[in-house]
């Protein structure tokens, strides 16, 4: 007897992920030069990131004729992003075969209070943390990956680095907490204990974790594999540098040879100028994605 | 005995871990030079067009190719078996070439397709294997040489050629450790020659 939608089949998905680069396309000329650049999967939208900011209003899951097209352009894996919360989005996405959906604060939330309940699913998820409770929150819920928020669209690495750097101290201090703290830190974090104590016993998360938003150069990349992610999203860094082409090999390289510093200064040469970035100073309150979810 | 696992992207950790269980000195390999010394080979799942590419730029075919000449033992899963295949359904590009097998990626269809089924494995005793395929490929035709270990509803899924060992599941996500055992009697029947 065989078992689809199982945790070690949707958890297995991402584990094949590790060490790879996921790439934000919106056709199927971009996925070609990301799966040529080496990216393990593509995720398929109507914008990239920095476009939503920059059109405003309400961002929605893609038309499915762009999601098709990217799916029989390219044969690595494709991922969609549904809205917070729209668990029909994420309904059409696993009806039209999507590989992983990207449960994503990147789209305007379509529910302000509950996510999508993702054990219901057979298709996998990721979903966006900016710590450990939001992570086990998310996970408790059935999500078979966790992607650190930092803040899309930006080009600037520096929440993807308070958000990966933020699990993983809370990681490790779970790690060296006694069992009777661990009921208290629970509530603290609102994190489910069950899962609490499997990183108590394990000293990592129970699915991958990979890095997102802000990713712009080779050198981001290797930043965040070297602060334990287990992988990279990029999203705008690619299509909207000058070269997305050469953008997308370096980034690709520089995540497996992250500790080499030769090499990445080898990949870091002449790429042309990377996308434009944002001082996340200058962000209004409501213009910040990671603060949505909860 | 020393293993060295192709590290440039996928399930590459749980492989190492699986290896250290059995008492082995596996390390981890990004380019050539760290093969050197390896008494054996194992590719892991991942994508196999990123890691057939990463492995290209980073000389690290031939060095392969030439250990499997050796005589030295090979152990591709997944899409480290479509890395090892001869030829790959309607694509031109092939990654290492060794084994005399023609593989179908993603025959099993798409995430939501895949699955997890006990499996009859007859040459690791009669115990059921637990495999995972994930997006997995299979085999599709055999050359004279290979030796078919496991079928799946008629599909090729697991297969040997002398001193090359490939599977269209993940032995590394199960923690059942009986192939790897059988790998390493591989390479030491090599070590031994």
């Amino acid at each position: 007897m065989s078992k689809v939608g199982t945790d070690l089949v949707k958890r297995g998905m991402a584990e094949m992920q590790k060490g790879g680069v996921i790439m934000d396309v919106v056709n199927a000329k971009r996925a070609k030069i990301a799966e040529a650049a080496g990216a393990v999967a593509v995720m398929a939208l109507e914008r990239v990131p920095s476009d939503i900011r920059k059109a405003g209003g309400v961002a929605r899951m893609a038309d499915p004729t762009i999601i098709e097209e990217v799916m029989k352009a390219v044969s690595i894996p494709v991922m969609a992003k549904c809205r917070i919360g729209h668990i029909v989005e994420a309904r059409i996405l696993e009806a039209m075969g999507v590989d992983y959906i990207d449960e994503s604060e990147v789209l305007t939330p379509a529910d302000d209070k509950f996510h999508v309940d993702k054990t219901k699913f057979t298709v996998p998820f990721v979903c966006g943390a900016k710590d450990l409770g939001e992570a086990l929150r998310r996970i408790g819920e059935g999500a078979s990956m966790i992607r650190t928020k930092g803040e899309p669209g930006t080009g600037n690495i520096i929440e993807a680095v308070t958000h990966q750097r933020m699990m993983q101290a809370q990681i490790r201090r779970v790690q060296g907490m006694s069992e009777d703290e661990l009921y208290a830190e629970a509530k603290n974090i609102g994190a489910p204990l069950h899962l609490l104590k499997e990183v108590h016993d394990t000293g990592r998360l129970p699915v991958v974790n990979f890095a997102a938003g802000g990713v712009a150069t080779p050198a981001d990349a290797a930043l965040m594999m070297e602060l334990g992610s287990d992988g990279v999203f990029v999203g705008s860094g690619i299509f909207k540098s000058e070269n997305p082409e050469k953008f997308a090999r370096a980034i690709v390289q520089a995540t497996t040879h992250y500790q080499d510093y030769e090499l990445l200064a080898e990949l870091s040469k002449n790429l042309g100028s990377a996308m434009e970035g944002i001082d996340i100073a200058t962000l209004r309150a409501e213009e910040r994605m990671a603060t949505r979810g909860w | 005995m020393k293993i060295a696992v192709i590290a440039v992207q996928g399930a590459f950790r749980e492989h190492i871990q699986a290896l250290r269980q059995l008492g082995v000195d596996a390390v981890e390999a990004r380019r050539a030079s760290e093969l050197e010394n390896a008494d054996g080979v194992v590719i892991p799942g991942g994508e196999s067009t990123a890691i057939g590419k990463l492995m290209r730029e980073y000389d690290m075919v031939e060095p392969i190719r030439e250990m499997a000449e050796e005589g030295k033992p090979i152990f591709g899963t997944c899409a480290g078996m479509i890395v090892l295949a001869k030829r790959i359904e309607g694509e031109e590009t092939v990654h290492l070439g060794l084994m005399d097998v023609m593989v179908n990626r993603n025959s099993f269809g798409r995430q939501r397709d895949s699955f997890e089924a006990d499996l009859d494995i007859p040459v690791l005793g009669e115990t059921a294997f637990p495999a995972v395929f994930i997006r997995a490929p299979h085999i599709a035709a055999v050359g004279d040489q290979v030796e078919v270990l496991a079928r799946y509803q008629d599909r090729i899924v697991a297969v040997r050629q002398g001193n090359l060992l490939a599977t269209s599941f993940h032995p590394e996500l199960t923690g059942d450790l009986r192939l790897h055992q059988y790998f390493l009697n591989l390479s030491r029947e090599s070590v031994a020659k």
